[in-house]
């Protein structure tokens, strides 16, 4: 039962992935990376991981996909103001996404060979046990990467900050 | 999976659907009366004895208009709005623990859906949804109000989200657990969290206001400004979806206060009573003491509707930053700072 809701899950992750890039309107295609996200969080859910299901759910769902919301709807982007892109910089976007693929899948062939990694306890997604790893042995990265997030943000309002003349 | 399990869960699920439509539907009533009392004037009064058939009436007028959707509208998103108001309103009482367990039969009934071990931020996730369908049904509408007035709903909710998200981490701070069974009966014996938690329980409680859109945090269908917010456009029961989606708001909210900080369905005397009433009663006894909690801070949203004024735009985000936030994070760490005295000694 769990391989059939993954495959159905993970099906319905790539349609609405595909949706993202080729609607038209940018509305339109956040909506459907919400959408797709909320298939992420089902995935986190059948790994049994609830704290990142509830993280990821609240984080990019609930708040990173409003802000973008928020900004087109302010913009009011439309398929009549769309810039035209010429054949140069369209020429540029399909030998880079060619590399993409390419890295991809090599990445992808690599893994294959390689073992599965086994978890050895299928609690570890549960808040307390998570939250153990992360302030015992992970603890210095999980810092460092808060002062990374926290310099992030300084800089922004930093950058939104108009110079005194 | 057994059968038994997914029948006694789907008959609690439809028993809270039922109730929470059922709240929602009287509180527009008590609404009326409530404004009327404070107003000195009598309410509606003529839909049967005292009016109280009023929320039917206004039910089947809803059904009965014309249903209007605009030409230049986005048709698909213009009914997904109102309907993703209605859905994330909903699943919030999911998590909610209506009262103990009460025993049929031999049998153990917990009165609560689920209780996930990540519970406070299953409700936190479903506030940080709700504003989707306003954002939606505002943007589909093709009208320049409606946006505005779904731009500002955003806002709003982003701002305050933030104060909620730390006045919880405080709370967390106290309770060391997520799931809000274990939260409730934490609080058994008067050790409600409002006791150890008060300038917690008051960010919360303006948080929450906001986070429903009611007075004096109601920007988004502020009529001086912007005819009627994100649902000018929208007429019958879509229309009614959207205010029907607001009352159920405040229903859940009100069932998360009381629960997070005011002992659930914990009442002074309860041990005595449940040990004389019997496994079926006494639980359900203490389930009326929750709804009753329930019932007050219905009360309090709607006195406070007819007593305080309407925020300037610029007040409400000069509040949420520039007040609540700081307090917010200095409650966290007078929290924390007494805590770790307190183990210390």
């Amino acid at each position: 039962m769990g391989a059939s809701v993954f495959y159905f899950v993970a099906t319905l992750s790539v349609i609405f992935s595909l949706l993202v890039i080729f609607s038209k309107n940018p509305v339109h295609s956040v909506l459907y990376l919400i959408v797709t996200f909320f298939t992420f969080t089902v995935h986190y859910v059948l790994l049994n991981a609830q704290f990142l299901a509830v993280v990821n759910f609240i984080v990019y769902m609930g708040a990173i996909m409003v802000l973008f919301l928020f900004v087109l709807m302010l913009l009011n982007l439309n398929k009549d103001n769309e810039p035209l892109k010429s054949n140069l910089v369209k020429v540029v976007g399909l030998i880079a996404g060619c590399c993409l693929v390419v890295t991809l899948v090599g990445s992808l062939k690599a893994t294959a060979v390689s073992d599965p990694v086994l978890l050895k306890n299928p609690d570890l997604g549960l808040l307390k046990n998570l939250g153990r790893e992360l302030f015992g042995p992970f603890m210095l990265p999980f810092e460092l990467s808060s002062i990374l997030l926290l310099s992030a943000m300084v800089g922004a309002v930093l950058l939104t900050k108009k110079e005194k003349v | 999976m057994e059968i038994a399990f997914v029948i006694e869960k789907f008959i609690l699920v439809v028993i809270i659907f039922a109730i929470s439509l059922l709240i929602a539907m009287y509180s527009t009533y008590a609404e009326r009366k409530v404004a009327a009392f404070l107003q000195d004037r009598l309410g509606p009064d003529r839909a049967g004895p005292f009016g109280i058939l009023q929320p039917l009436a206004d039910g089947v007028k809803m059904f009965m208009k014309e249903e209007i959707v605009p030409a230049n509208s986005n048709k698909w998103l213009f009914m997904v709005g109102p309907g993703l108001a209605m859905l994330t309103a909903c699943i919030g009482t999911a998590v909610i623990p209506w009262g103990s367990e009460i025993t049929i039969g031999g049998k153990v009934v917990p009165l609560q859906v689920t209780d996930i071990n990540v519970g406070i931020l299953y409700i936190f996730g479903v506030v940080s949804l709700g504003v989707y369908g306003v954002m939606i049904g505002g943007w589909a509408s093709n009208n320049k109000y409606s946006l505005l007035s779904a731009i500002r709903a955003a806002s709003q909710n982003i701002s305050y989200e933030i104060a909620m998200g730390l006045s919880i981490i405080a709370l967390l701070l106290v309770t060391n657990t997520m799931s809000l069974k274990e939260i409730v009966e934490q609080q058994h014996g008067w050790h409600w969290n409002v006791l150890y938690q008060p300038l917690g329980f008051i960010i919360f409680m303006v948080c929450a206001f906001a986070e429903t859109n009611r007075a004096p945090f109601d920007l988004p269908e502020c009529e001086t400004e912007l005819i009627g917010g994100y649902h000018t456009e929208y007429s019958s029961m879509k229309l009614g979806f959207y205010l029907f989606a607001e009352y159920i708001n405040m229903f859940v909210s009100s069932a998360v206060m009381a629960t997070l900080y005011f002992g659930g369905y914990n009442y002074p005397g309860m041990d005595w009573v449940l040990a004389n009433t019997g496994a079926v009663i006494g639980p359900l006894i203490g389930t009326a003491v929750f709804f009753a909690k329930i019932f007050a801070f219905i009360f309090f949203f709607m006195w406070v509707r007819w007593t305080i004024p309407r925020f300037r735009y610029d007040q409400l985000m000069h509040l949420g930053w520039k007040g609540l936030i700081p307090l917010a994070i200095a409650n966290i760490i007078i929290t924390g700072v007494v805590i770790a005295v307190i183990e210390k000694f």
